[in-house]
């Protein structure tokens, strides 16, 4: 079918700020969406989807991103010009021997560029791991493990999110959900990048609202549409008019409100999304913002 | 003594605890509280400071000088992390990109590509009786936290002596901003809540702490949500439990709020006691 790749869309939901919800709200979102939405879990260095989404793991592979300085002491002079170069202060001399300290090297690969008896050598650094999981909605996960350490370039959350892509493709899907990663460095941008439509789970507290600002001034340059929902509106109902007031003034669509419910730590304990465990208010209200998210796109 | 207040998971209470914990503290001693979150800060929300400084961080990126250049390629060869690119007759340089190995500068044979400061963020220094506090935040668009959490560490070694108490806010997760602010601590909190997300990601961050090989133990957020996985856990593989802050609407209001939570919920106080006394007697150990 011709344009078939063209009609797939990408919904990626962020926080900014950690423990708004996002995550559980991401999986309510997958199982409504059911068969017919890949997810992918780009949130590598927290990755907790797995946790409510029954994946198999029934394929993984090693993930190799950036490079290590590695020094061949038999062949090293001490003639120190590595360490001379170096501008992350990563080799030291250690017991007479120009020595790498792993957890300062950049991987820049200068040293090795201009050692005088090719004694450096770049070897290349796995990671972490990615996977492709049936799930109990019925269709397919991509979802990875960042290695403890590793550099979270966001190689690894690009790898995830084009894995995703081409299954949708291959699958004939139509969408594709994306749990972001926090902060505004390069783990959400690589998140972003390719987005359709972007929620943004926020809360009303002044941090929630901070980084939401912050969030969104990276999503605006990105010009993605957004849509915001205010979780635990109930905490602050003044900070909660604030955060309604910029979503106004900013032309992001206010996709809902949702009251302070326990049945959010209820339902991660018992392996479930909300909207299968929470027979309360909860479920109307999280099955209507898909509908808006759906209709938004 | 230098304490870095971490979790794998975002918010488990991070900044919660590094503020209440910080301004208890400096109700009798000298506190230094630096927040290096640079993506998303916000201690600063809770804390009634007055500045005392404000300072622009750079970072060193090249910048082509197209009038000496020889096109001859060798920058765009040397990069690592493509942030310089040749692009028929012209050089393009990426800053996001750039990490300031400075390759692409010394080696271009025609002096072409000089390292010139960028703009990465802002640092504030501020100041409330005994507690200190510093603030680096990253700009909108900057992609690397690390070279800004270094010249924060390096802001506050210059600034301050090295008997005053130190405790950093870290970022989350167990990745390199983490490993930035946590590699060179005396003792690592990390916070975690009693639910399966929490007890997944603190496992991360043990992990973590243990490879770096840094003395750590947690603090229990929410206690009395969720189920006793976390407890559990931390009973098998032997980490201490400093304290237990309770699960509370009361604390969720004040923090949305900006306010200290330890003066109006006494259980907060007495738990941050606790870790207090955790920590000291943690301390006198160690120099022995």
């Amino acid at each position: 079918m011709a344009g078939r790749s063209a009609a797939m869309k990408e919904i990626v939901i962020i926080s900014g700020k950690g423990g708004t919800g996002k995550t559980s709200l991401t999986a309510s979102f997958a199982y409504l969406g059911g068969a017919d939405i890949i997810v992918a879990d780009c949130d590598v260095d927290a990755a907790d989807m797995h946790l409510l989404m029954q994946p198999d793991f029934a394929r993984g592979e090693d993930f190799y991103s950036g490079e290590l300085a590695k020094i061949h002491p038999e062949k090293c002079t001490q003639c120190g010009k590595c360490a001379e170069i170096c501008r992350f202060d990563a080799i030291s001399v250690i017991d007479g021997m120009h020595t790498v300290d792993p957890l300062s090297c950049e991987g820049c690969g200068y040293c090795a560029r201009i050692c005088p008896t090719d004694t450096i050598e770049n070897v290349s650094l796995n990671v972490g791991k990615w996977y492709i999981s049936s799930i109990k909605t019925g269709s397919l996960m991509v979802h990875a493990r960042l290695g403890i350490g590793a550099d979270n370039s966001g190689k690894l959350v690009a790898k995830v999110k084009n894995e995703a892509k081409l299954l949708a493709e291959d699958k004939n899907k139509e969408y594709i959900i994306v749990d972001g990663s926090p902060g505004i460095g390069c783990p959400v941008v690589s998140s972003l990048s390719g987005a359709n439509f972007v929620v943004l789970v926020t809360e009303p507290s002044l941090s929630g609202l901070h980084d939401l600002k912050r969030v969104y001034e990276l999503i605006h340059k990105f010009n993605i549409k957004a849509g915001c929902i205010i979780n635990k509106f109930d905490i602050n109902e003044s900070i909660t008019h604030e955060i309604e007031q910029f979503l106004n003034d900013e032309n992001i669509v206010h996709i809902a409100n949702l009251p302070y419910d326990e049945d959010f730590t209820e339902a991660m304990t018992n392996g479930k999304t909300i909207v299968e465990f929470s027979d309360g208010p909860l479920r109307e209200l999280i099955t209507d913002s898909w509908k808006t998210i759906l209709t938004n796109i | 003594m230098k304490i870095a207040i971490a979790s794998g998971k975002g918010g488990t209470g991070k900044t919660t605890l590094s503020v209440n914990l910080s301004a208890y503290l400096a109700e009798k001693e000298e506190v230094v509280l630096s927040d290096l979150d640079v993506e998303e800060p916000n201690s600063g929300l809770f804390i009634n400071a007055r500045v005392l400084h404000e300072e622009d961080k750079y970072k060193m990126v090249p910048e082509w000088k197209e009038d000496q250049c020889t096109l001859c390629g060798i920058c765009q060869e040397v990069c690592n992390f493509h942030a310089v690119i040749q692009l028929g007759d012209m050089i393009m340089v990426f800053p996001e990109l750039c990490h300031g190995c400075y390759a692409c500068s010394e080696l271009c044979p025609a002096d072409t590509l000089p390292m010139v400061p960028k703009k990465m963020g802002v640092l504030r220094h501020l100041r409330n009786d005994k507690l200190s506090f510093i603030e680096s935040r990253l700009d909108i668009g900057e992609e690397q936290a690390v070279p800004l959490i270094k010249q924060s560490h390096e802001y506050v070694d210059e600034h301050f002596q090295d008997d005053i108490l130190r405790i950093y806010d870290s970022p989350p997760g167990t990745s390199c901003p983490v490993i930035e602010v946590t590699r060179d601590v005396d003792f690592v909190i990390l916070v975690t809540e009693p639910t399966p997300f929490g007890l997944h990601d603190l496992k991360l961050a043990v992990e973590t702490m243990k490879e770096l090989k840094i003395a750590f133990g947690v603090v229990l957020n929410r206690h009395g949500i969720g189920n006793d996985g976390v407890l559990r856990y931390c009973e098998d593989e032997d980490i201490p439990v400093l304290a237990k802050i309770p699960n509370d609407r009361k604390i969720a209001e004040l923090y949305s709020e900006g306010k200290l939570i330890y003066n109006e919920v006494p259980e907060v106080k007495r738990e941050l006691d606790k870790i207090v006394v955790y920590l000291k007697t943690w301390q006198e150990g160690a120099q022995q």
